[in-house]
């Protein structure tokens, strides 16, 4: 119980600094992105919070043998910098400068019942399910390395 | 909601400045809450992704998670409705076709802005610092040449 208490907890700090930062705001994030609009340049401090909030904490969380109620912490793959990650990425900023909403964001503003939100949330969690289908039938389909 | 452009001179740049600094410090704990607790890294991409036909048996605390955004999400419409605003500048179709975008490009790029720009830059990884600056470039280029091509609408 307190284990799904906690991270419920963190979703919810998460969907609050979201909406307290602005980046609930749609309208906000396009208007980041458009230097020649009405440019607002204030959500870069976003991630300056956030880098260093995390940063901060981060190094004496992983000083522990193992996170309070799990028996590792997440390995994190080490792979290099690849073709798909670059193209994937910028698939992604693509779409985020298109609608205004990263999947986070998106998410927290899906209980507002916006229609864009809604939209944007149902046409990601296709997006995503279209991709894992496709990987699973190449993984599939290639002969054995 | 239509801003009046000159309302958003210096008096305004300043607090919203505090304002996404404090809520991205928010943000940046509640990724360490997640790291403390659960060993976990606060990617909302590979979260949501991973309640997809599912990889591992670990998809309860993802769950809870995603109902942790709701939750919230639902606190800032009943008492900061002003902080969620739906883009006023964009079509139904607009919206849709960015929504697959975000769906495929962040499965493949494997992460987002939390996973890869958050947590990912805190470590210092060489990848999600490339992958960063590639959903940054994009982002820019994209709002910009709607901007340019389209007079901001689309």
């Amino acid at each position: 119980m307190i284990p799904h208490l906690s991270v419920f907890g963190a979703g919810v700090l998460f969907a609050l600094g979201l909406g307290v930062s602005g980046m609930t705001d749609a309208n906000k994030v396009i208007a980041f992105l458009n230097p020649f609009g009405q440019w607002d340049p204030s959500l870069a401090f976003v991630m300056v919070g956030a880098i260093g909030a995390h940063m901060a904490t981060r190094r004496s969380i992983l000083r522990r043998s193992a996170p309070l109620y799990g028996s590792a912490f997440s390995a994190v793959p080490q792979r290099a910098v690849d073709a798909r990650l670059i193209a994937g990425a910028g698939l992604f900023g693509v779409g985020w400068g298109l609608g205004g909403f990263c999947p986070g964001p998106g998410i927290v503003s899906a209980p507002s019942l916006g229609p864009s939100a809604a939209a944007f949330v149902g046409c990601m969690v296709v997006g995503m399910a279209i991709t894992r289908k496709l990987e699973a039938r190449l993984s599939t389909n290639s002969p054995p390395q | 909601m239509e801003r009046d452009p000159r309302q958003r001179g210096e008096g305004v740049v300043i607090p919203s400045i505090a304002m996404a600094t404090v809520g991205g410090a928010m943000i940046g704990l509640a990724a360490s809450a997640l790291l403390l607790t659960h060993g976990r890294i606060a990617g909302v991409s590979g979260i949501v992704g991973g309640l997809i036909r599912p990889r591992d048996a670990a998809t309860s605390w993802r769950v809870v998670f995603v109902l942790g955004l709701l939750f919230g999400g639902g606190l800032l419409v009943g008492f900061a409705p002003e902080t969620i605003a739906e883009p006023s500048s964009r079509s139904m179709a607009a919206v849709a076709v960015a929504g697959l975008f975000v769906g495929v490009g962040t499965r493949l790029g494997n992460g987002c802005t939390s996973g890869h720009g958050v947590c990912g830059l805190s470590r210092l990884s060489g990848r999600s610092m490339a992958a960063t600056l590639s959903f940054i470039a994009t982002g820019f280029l994209t709002a910009t040449a709607i901007q340019l091509l389209f007079g901001g609408s689309l």
